[in-house]
């Protein structure tokens, strides 16, 4: 369609009274959309992707070492190949619960807080100055931050408890990682309690209620789908993410609770596995892809329940 | 749950009251604790954006800037991650912008209200919530071996193109969804077709919100450094990295900062990495301001 019959149609000079019937979609206009739903349709190719891949790949995985073996097994010492090596994820997953325990002990006490404070206390001069600073504490990579957990965070750490810090360790990864994801839960819970409408709040302080029985009380409550659901997706970010504990919790895979020693989870892992250029077909880059596979479904499950979570448990005003 | 109406809470919170005075007590240390936990997190930001300059500030010098990686701390530089890290925004963007804002508008101004729309708002808003590092297995499998596009900048910009595709969709449904429906309805009645109307009304409108949200979509992408480490950028390639050569092999900034810090040596290991990151800030700190400066400019005009 050339710009001048549009240019044209557009003004209306065509010298006819417009017709309702040129609204119909013309050839033009139908390839433009047909382009744009091409682009929509890139998102769902890449959903059909990400589970082709990590699948074909990962049950490659599992043909050379069955499933029971992967989640029984105790150890992960997957570079000794397939008669030596040991193909147990649980030391894997157990750092991964463990750096993330951490960081929702970290990071739900301080997110909830924060979006009290936001929701019902900060005077708006402090509101306007506090949000801005949580999106950019949001906005530093990861990598950044696990710069600052091995080299500031395990220093202090080591300087308060001694020699039992390890150099590399869950704890300077898991703290740090709370503060990461302190904008995530203290954002998404704020915008749940401001939901809350104005008359709960109203009406409890017209029972006498102080300010804190409606924060708690009242409005936390009313909220509590949406902080619960905050929390999850809190709890999903910690399990995914890869570049903290890739740098500060080490490449140890240990069957440990204890927040001071060595780990590896299992994002470190598959950093450590690419690190060595595993061909395309070895056991190594076939195991990443299990590893994936495993973190994938965590992932979307979690999300899954939060999701969930808000529609099912709503407050209904 | 005990707390099943607010009503009932709120009934239950006047009986709890005690006398006055403890009261205000316990009401100044409850509001003191909400102000403690909220200042640890900007707290620890602070020390963090300090604790980076004090080591790195020493460190950074034009030398630093125009240098290759090299094995002597003193000579080493990030030449190649700069250069990378500007290919690979020059690329995800000329991909992600015209794919995002296509998918924003179909979604947005054009799609039927059937089950496949409805599958695709789910399935973007679940992809939100994909770990970066699945993106990068994700590139590594269909970009690298697949496709045959091998360990290059391609690749990667392909890889961070998908990663951040969500975010771009999302915020250019926001301001889409901003324009006001008098302006789409008037154009209609007008004759016009949907897409001369999205064309020349919508977007126009739309349009300092959606770079906004692509600027911001963008530092996200160049921050990441686990999925381009599994598509092969590498921290110590010994040349600059151009937009055009889409097959060699790359570099970005946070891969740099990843191969100083995972140095045993101190002068890597806090020195060079912290004056990397100070750029990679500063980077990232000019593109969030002119999103910023962006999305006031585009506040007013609404």
């Amino acid at each position: 369609m050339s710009t001048d019959t549009t240019q044209r149609r557009w003004m209306g000079d065509t010298g006819q009274p417009v017709s309702l019937q040129s609204t119909r979609s013309r050839t033009g206009e139908r390839i433009i959309v047909g382009l744009l739903w091409l682009c929509g349709a890139i998102s769902i190719l890449t959903t059909v992707g990400l589970i082709l891949v990590l699948f074909i790949d990962a049950s490659a995985f599992f043909r050379e070492v069955s499933i029971f073996r992967f989640f029984t097994d105790t150890r992960w010492q997957p570079f000794g190949g397939l008669e030596n090596g040991h193909f147990g994820v649980l030391p894997l997953l157990m750092g991964t619960l463990l750096v993330t325990a951490i960081a929702i002990v970290v990071a739900v006490p301080l997110g909830i807080s924060s979006a009290i404070y936001l929701a019902d206390y900060a005077p708006r001069r402090v509101r306007k100055v506090l949000k801005p600073t949580l999106e950019i504490l949001a906005g530093v990579p990861t990598i950044v931050l696990g710069f600052f957990a091995a080299t500031f965070m395990t220093p202090v750490l080591r300087a308060i408890f001694g020699q039992t810090v390890d150099i590399y360790n869950a704890a300077s990864a898991g703290i740090v990682m709370g503060i990461m994801i302190v904008p995530t839960i203290a954002s998404l819970s704020e915008d749940a309690m401001s939901a809350v409408p104005r008359g709960l709040r109203e009406s409890a302080y017209g029972l006498g209620a102080t300010k804190r029985h409606v924060a708690t009380r009242v409005v936390f409550p009313a909220a509590l789908s949406g902080i619960v659901a905050a929390v999850i997706l809190g709890i999903g970010r910690a399990i995914g993410e890869t570049m903290i504990v890739a740098i500060a919790a080490g490449n140890q895979p240990s069957l440990t609770f204890n927040p001071f020693s060595q780990i590896q989870t299992m994002t470190a892992y598959i950093v450590q596995a690419v690190a060595g250029e595993a061909p395309r077909g070895s056991l190594t880059y076939q195991s990443i892809f299990a590893i994936g596979a495993l973190l994938f479904l965590m992932t979307f499950t979690l999300n899954f329940i939060a999701a969930r979570v808000v529609r099912r448990f709503r407050e209904v005003y | 749950m005990a707390v099943s109406t607010p009503q009932r809470s709120a009934e239950a919170a006047v009986e709890a009251l005690g006398s006055s005075r403890r009261r205000v007590a316990r009401e100044r240390r409850f509001a003191g604790l909400l102000v403690v936990s909220t200042a640890v997190a900007v707290a620890v930001l602070a020390v963090l954006l300090i604790d980076i300059l004090l080591d790195g500030a020493g460190r950074l010098n034009w030398q630093f800037l125009t240098s290759y990686p090299s094995r002597r701390a003193e000579q080493t530089g990030i030449l190649a991650g700069l250069t990378g890290t500007a290919s690979l925004m020059v690329l995800v963007a000329a991909m992600a912008f015209p794919l995002g804002v296509g998918a924003a508008i179909y979604l947005e101004e054009f799609a039927p209200d059937n089950r496949f729309t409805r599958l695709m708002e789910v399935n973007i808003s679940n992809l939100a919530g994909v770990p970066s590092i699945v993106y990068g297995l994700l590139g590594a499998a269909v970009f690298v071996y697949i496709l045959g596009m091998g360990r290059s900048l391609i690749s990667g910009a392909a890889t961070l193109t998908l990663l951040i595709l969500p975010v771009i969709i999302v915020a250019g449904r926001e301001s889409l969804r901003a324009v006001p429906r008098a302006l789409r309805d008037a154009g209609l009645a007008l004759g016009a077709t949907r897409w001369q109307v999205t064309r020349r009304e919508i977007l126009p409108l739309a349009m300092p919100g959606i770079f906004t949200g692509t600027i911001l979509a963008l530092s996200r992408a160049i921050g990441e450094t686990a999925p381009i480490l599994l598509v092969g950028a590498l921290a110590s390639t010994r040349f600059s990295n151009e937009p055009w050569n889409l097959l060699e092999r790359f570099s970005a900034l946070p891969i740099t900062i990843y191969g100083f810090v995972t140095r045993p040596q101190a002068e890597f290991k806090e020195e060079a990495s912290a004056a990397a990151i100070i750029v990679l800030m500063v980077v990232l700190l000019i593109m969030n301001s002119i999103a910023i400066v962006l999305r006031n400019r585009a506040q007013r005009s609404l």
